[in-house]
Parts: C-alpha cells; sequence; structure tokens
C-alpha cells in the first residue's frame, strides 16, 4: 500500500490531493476534496432551493383558507405540545447520528452500530408522529384538496417526511453493510456523508417548525381580504423595530 | 494497520502535520463531549421556543424571537453537526450560496405577493 508521500510525489501534488485516506479508494482531485463530500454539499445547496420552494408556498398562502373562510384552519387543528415533542426527537438524532461518526472515526464498529440504529429509530418515532398527525388532520377534515393550507402543508411537511424515510433506509443499510463487517475507521467519510445529509433533514424541520407551527396564525374577520404574506413581512418588521426601540 | 487508519481517517491533521491539509479532513472535528453540550443547548432553545409561544406578555415580539432563535440552532447543527465551522472554506461557501439563494427568492415571493396581491384577486370582473 502506498503512503501519502507516495502518492504525492507520483502526482507531483502541490495541492494537498494526497490525503492519506484517499490513496486506496479515492483518486487525487483539482480541489484536493473528495468528490463524493463534495457533491453531498452540492446536493444540499440545492435541496435547500426544493424547501425554499415549497416553505415560499406555504408562506404565500398562509391565511388564505381563514380568508377564503375554508376550514379546517390551521390554528384549530395544530397540536403545539405534540409537534414539539417530534421536533426534539428529531433534534436528537442528530446527537445521536454525529455521535456515530465519532465512533467511526476512532474505529469503534459496535458504537457506530448503536448509534446508527439508534439513528434510524428516532427517524422512525419521527416519521411514525407525522403520519399520526396526518391522519388526525385528515379526520377533522383536511385533505390535499380541502383548502389552500391543506395542500401546501400536506406537500412541505410530507416531503420532508419523505426526506427522512430515505434518510432511514439510507441508515438500514450502513448497520446492515456494518454488520457483514463492511466498515473500518477508515469508511468514516461514508458515514459523514449519511450524516450531512440527515443534519439536513433536521435543519429543515427547524425551519419548518417555527414558520409552520410556531408563528401564530392572525385571527380573520368575516373572511376579510387579507395580505397574509405582507402582513407577514411588516409584522416581522414592526417587531424587530420594536425590539431595536427597546435597545 | 487498522490502527494507523483510524488516525488518519478522524484526524487528518494529526498524520499530515506539515503536508497540505486542504483536504476533506484538514481540521480538527469536535469529540464527543462538544456534540453532547451542543444537543443540550439545542434542547434548551427549542424549549424556550415552545415556553414564549405561550407566552402572552411577549406576543408583540415573538416573531423575531422565534426567528432569531430557530436561526440560532440553525447555525448550531451547520456549524458543529454538519462541521461547517471546521471543514474547508469551500463547503461552507457552496452551502451559503445555496442558502442565500434560497433566502432571496423566498423574500422576493413574499415581497411580491404584498405587492400584487393574489391572482384571484386581479381578476376583472366579467
Amino acid at each position: 500500500m502506498a503512503t501519502a508521500i507516495e502518492v504525492q510525489t507520483a502526482h507531483g501534488s502541490g495541492h494537498g490531493q494526497a490525503d492519506a485516506h484517499d490513496h486506496a479508494e479515492h483518486p487525487p482531485t483539482s480541489t484536493g476534496l473528495d468528490h463524493r463530500k463534495l457533491l453531498m454539499w452540492a446536493f444540499l445547496a440545492s435541496d435547500c432551493m426544493f424547501f425554499g420552494s415549497l416553505i415560499a408556498t406555504y408562506m404565500t398562502y398562509r391565511g388564505r383558507s381563514e380568508e377564503l373562510q375554508m376550514p379546517p384552519y390551521p390554528s384549530e387543528i395544530f397540536d403545539i405540545p405534540y409537534t414539539s415533542v417530534s421536533a426534539f426527537v428529531l433534534l436528537m438524532s442528530s446527537l445521536t447520528m454525529v455521535l456515530a461518526l465519532a465512533a467511526i472515526q476512532k474505529g469503534n464498529v459496535r458504537g457506530l452500530r448503536i448509534w446508527l440504529t439508534a439513528t434510524a429509530l428516532l427517524g422512525a418515532v419521527f416519521v411514525g408522529g407525522q403520519f399520526f398527525e396526518f391522519t388526525a388532520f385528515y379526520h377533522e377534515g383536511l385533505s390535499l384538496q380541502t383548502n389552500m393550507f391543506g395542500a401546501s402543508f400536506y406537500v412541505l411537511t410530507g416531503f420532508h417526511g419523505a426526506h427522512v424515510t430515505i434518510g432511514i433506509i439510507w441508515l438500514l443499510s450502513l448497520v446492515f453493510v456494518s454488520l457483514r463487517g463492511g466498515f473500518a475507521a477508515k469508511d468514516s467519510l461514508t458515514i459523514e456523508i449519511a450524516g450531512l445529509y440527515w443534519h439536513f433533514v433536521d435543519i429543515v424541520w427547524i425551519v419548518i417548525f417555527t414558520l409552520v407551527y410556531l408563528i401564530p396564525y392572525e385571527e380573520v374577520e368575516g373572511g376579510e381580504a387579507v395580505h397574509e404574506a405582507g402582513q407577514m413581512l411588516s409584522t416581522i418588521g414592526g417587531q424587530f423595530a420594536a425590539i431595536g426601540g427597546l435597545w | 494497520m487498522a490502527g494507523h487508519d483510524a488516525t488518519i481517517q478522524g484526524h487528518g491533521v494529526g498524520a499530515h502535520s506539515g503536508t497540505e491539509d486542504s483536504a476533506d479532513h484538514s481540521h480538527e472535528h469536535p469529540g464527543e463531549r462538544t456534540y453532547i453540550n451542543v444537543a443540550i443547548i439545542l434542547s434548551i432553545v427549542t424549549a424556550v421556543e415552545v415556553a414564549i409561544y405561550y407566552i402572552e406578555g411577549l406576543r408583540d415580539f415573538l416573531v423575531p424571537m422565534l426567528i432569531v432563535l430557530s436561526v440560532a440552532k440553525f447555525a448550531a447543527v451547520i456549524g458543529y453537526f454538519m462541521h461547517l465551522k471546521f471543514d474547508n472554506r469551500l463547503f461552507r461557501w457552496m452551502f451559503l450560496a445555496g442558502l442565500l439563494l434560497t433566502a432571496s427568492v423566498v423574500l422576493a415571493l413574499l415581497a411580491m405577493f404584498w405587492t400584487h396581491g393574489y391572482f384571484w384577486q386581479n381578476v376583472p370582473e366579467s
């Protein structure tokens, strides 16, 4: 097996291509960075746009159902304590994921397996909770076709749930590979890349939890036309200005 | 050999001190203690978010407070759990570019609907 210095010499590299862990499985790259990790970051940046478009759609339609008097309304059916627990579960899954990475970086394959399984289980609890929430909402009369709230809410949170589900499958496949002896400390980048995806799913939920669930919904009287999006911006601006004034 | 690999994988600098360090693991990742501390802070911030949601007296400042807290959580996760604080700058800029573009599009869309109203409000009566 060639050493890092040998690889460096062979390629005449002056750009850090000779990272030791690359020499066996990954050729030197022009950036000196592993292409797989770079690709994952590029994917995550593009996935930001994907979720950004869904969040923008939700925010644009925020308050429309109340204005058009098409119940059920979010203020009637959201269960904040329940969703808070779900958010906490997903947050903790990020901790277990990063502990899995720390374990494999130390060559602790058993620890990797335990933490990956814990992460997948926490993810499953989150998805199960979301399924329960969707079912409860449906029984309260909210479907994809009911109103703009239903359409934009289910599409946004449903796609997030799909991302979590893909993550769970990915994590379980890593556990399966590790059971077959497929991981050693030198493979930590594989776990790190899976972790990047998992943490991204977590940060998307941080945004959704705040914008969709926690920011209160304006009371709309008698179907009076209110530009919710503009109202939201002016409310945020006004409240920031008020805080600035206090300081 | 496994032990050697463990060293260079988890702590690239340790194995490469004195060589180019532009590789993925060019900076030390934080340890378990840091991860747990960050998770505790994130849990506390989440609890604060939910708590202030129920405090009537804070209603006037609720939205900016929630936004600041969620931005802090967001930054903590990408900085520590995703290692953007420690990794190569290219990763940071690549992700921030996507994030900035997303924020711009979202704000532009909201502003547009604010200015021009909704499509069904602009339909001429027949």
